[in-house]
């Protein structure tokens, strides 16, 4: 029999299990005899339905009462436009909608709108959850109408059920947003697990949220690189260590791993590579960047990679079956997942050197501008870089950085002691790179955007 | 300063910077012949920019590449 995500709440027994989000909780143990719906959980069956919720919280306890019942859930982002809303309900015959808003203007034509409230959990009896849901996670990032991706339960939980041991009820606490990939697989991890979950508040600091997610005893702590910078920038942020720090979504280079180690020397460090499209692909527990070569040649049943042109490409239970609409294929023709991730080996290890449409030619010459922020963050007064193209009359563009400097260093330097920084990043560059990947020129800047994905904001080429 | 003084400033500091021998600075000496590169041009033209605010390679409709140093420092000095 199919199980739904309703039964990883529904034990009755055991510690006491809980959702937190901007303040406010949801007693899992509760909500397992009751329903946020009002009884109208019956009136989804078999529907195509959108999650647009404002808190996280009341999107989480949407996916676990209604999956198993709806035909569909569509997880929107918070910061969808009402563009892409519109474009949505069309492109996925939605006929119901999903709100914790009391003034839901959202209303279209055709559709219905269901009002969810987290603190209103009141009795129900349960209804059956046998339906095969789809779940269709919406992809951030480029210009245009999110793409929707296409999951299951069964391949959004394939990671989990082999990673993790059913009895680890941990407390688990992530940077991301659960609407997104990231985000949604530390929520199924906690369900999962039998633990509770701490989810970020809306313009929560990090440090803050940090804070936070440890005096709610949460222990297994993910986010982006970008994220964990921010944490990395905040001193007290160190007496609050995670016993387990997870990074994903961007390149863990070696500066942000060795930060991380130094920072929180008792805490276990992963990085882990996955995707919204390709899934849970590996985790790497070594401390080092990239992944081992040995990673390529697997063959345990599960994941298989490759490198086909450059980027790495998955073949997993855990990729998601299909995009929605006319998008096109999301497997070659051998069944591989394309990335987009460019990737260098060197030895027996591989490593990340950045997104295909990313890459700045110079005169020729492909740069990822990952590689050189790589070399830029381990400069010791650096705390964070950007790197971009210029455009260029001779050579097409040329490379220049964006550097923020390390609070310690930052206050009261003179500008000749600013331009002595800048000469020396680039002397630093010029020892780990060639010519035409060195910046050519250096700014500093207070602080460098991060986007609600919890990745670096980069000017589309 | 003179733009001839500040080209020849950047040429000497960017060829310094790329580890190529500085050119002669003079109008005769032929561009390809230095030791310089495209990417030293590129930078030495993007530098300029910042400098001078213009970019006579990217601005003039009909552009005749300079081969020599006198001709890199016309470009610069033709009023626009």
């Amino acid at each position: 029999m199919r199980r739904a995500l309703w039964h990883t709440i529904d034990h009755g027994k055991g510690a006491r299990r809980q959702l937190w989000n901007d303040g406010l909780s949801v007693d899992l143990g509760e909500l397992s005899a009751g329903s946020c719906f009002y009884n109208r959980i019956d009136c989804l069956r078999g529907r195509s339905v959108v999650i647009a919720t404002q808190s996280q919280l009341a999107a989480a306890i949407a996916l676990v009462e209604l999956d198993g019942v709806a035909g569909r859930l569509i997880l929107c982002p918070p910061d969808l436009s009402a563009d892409h809303m519109s474009a949505i309900i069309t492109r996925a015959d939605v006929t119901a909608i999903v709100t914790d808003r009391e003034d839901s203007d959202t209303a279209q034509a055709g559709t219905e709108i269901f009002t969810l409230r987290t603190s209103h959990i009141v009795p129900a009896s349960h209804p059956a959850r046998d339906t095969a849901t789809d779940w269709v996670l919406l992809t951030s990032g480029t210009a245009g109408v999110p793409k929707m991706v296409v999951h299951t339960l069964s391949t959004l939980m394939g990671a989990i059920d082999s990673e993790q041991a059913p009895t680890t009820s941990s407390t688990w606490a992530t940077f991301y947003d659960v609407r997104r990939y990231g985000g949604l697989q530390i929520l199924l991890r906690s369900l999962a697990g039998g633990g509770s979950m701490v989810m970020s508040g809306t313009g929560q600091p990090p440090a803050d949220f940090l804070a936070e997610a440890i005096a709610r005893g949460a222990t297994r702590i993910s986010g982006t690189p970008s994220h964990w910078r921010r944490v990395l920038m905040s001193p007290a942020a160190r007496q609050r260590a995670p016993d387990y720090v997870r990074l994903s979504g961007e390149i863990a280079d070696q500066a942000v791993l060795d930060s991380l180690k130094a920072f929180f020397p008792r805490s276990r460090i992963a990085h882990a590579f996955a995707s919204t499209e390709a899934g849970v692909a590996f985790e790497v527990q070594d401390g080092l960047s990239g992944f081992p070569a040995a990673l390529l040649d697997r063959h345990d049943g599960c994941v298989r990679m490759k490198i086909e042109d450059g980027s790495l490409r998955i073949q997993s239970p855990r990729a998601a079956r299909r995009y929605l609409g006319n998008e096109g294929a999301l497997r070659d023709e051998d069944g591989f997942v394309d990335t987009g991730d460019m990737i260098e080996r060197r030895g027996d290890r591989c490593y990340f050197v950045g997104r295909r449409g990313g890459v700045i030619n110079v005169g020729g010459l492909k740069v990822h501008p990952e590689e050189i922020e790589a070399v830029i963050n381990r400069h010791p007064s650096i705390e964070l870089s950007r790197v971009a193209a210029r455009r260029n009359p001779i050579t097409g563009a040329i490379v220049v950085a964006e550097v923020v400097v390390r609070a310690s260093q930052s206050s009261a330097a003179s500008p000749n002691e600013i331009e002595a920084l800048k000469m020396d990043i680039v002397a630093f560059c010029r020892q780990g790179l060639p010519p035409h990947k060195v910046p050519s020129a250096i700014r500093i800047v207070p602080s460098l955007e991060v986007a609600a994905s919890g990745k670096l904001v980069r000017a589309v080429a | 300063m003179f733009v001839r003084e500040i080209i020849f400033e950047q040429l000497t500091q960017v060829a310094t910077e790329q580890n190529k021998i500085v050119p002669e600075l003079s109008d005769e000496v032929v561009l390809l012949d230095s030791d310089l590169d495209s990417l030293c041009f590129a930078i030495l033209v993007a530098r300029l920019e910042d400098i001078l605010g213009f970019d006579p390679f990217s601005s003039a409709d009909e552009l005749r590449f300079p081969t020599t140093v006198g001709e890199l420092v016309a470009l610069y000095e033709t009023p626009r």
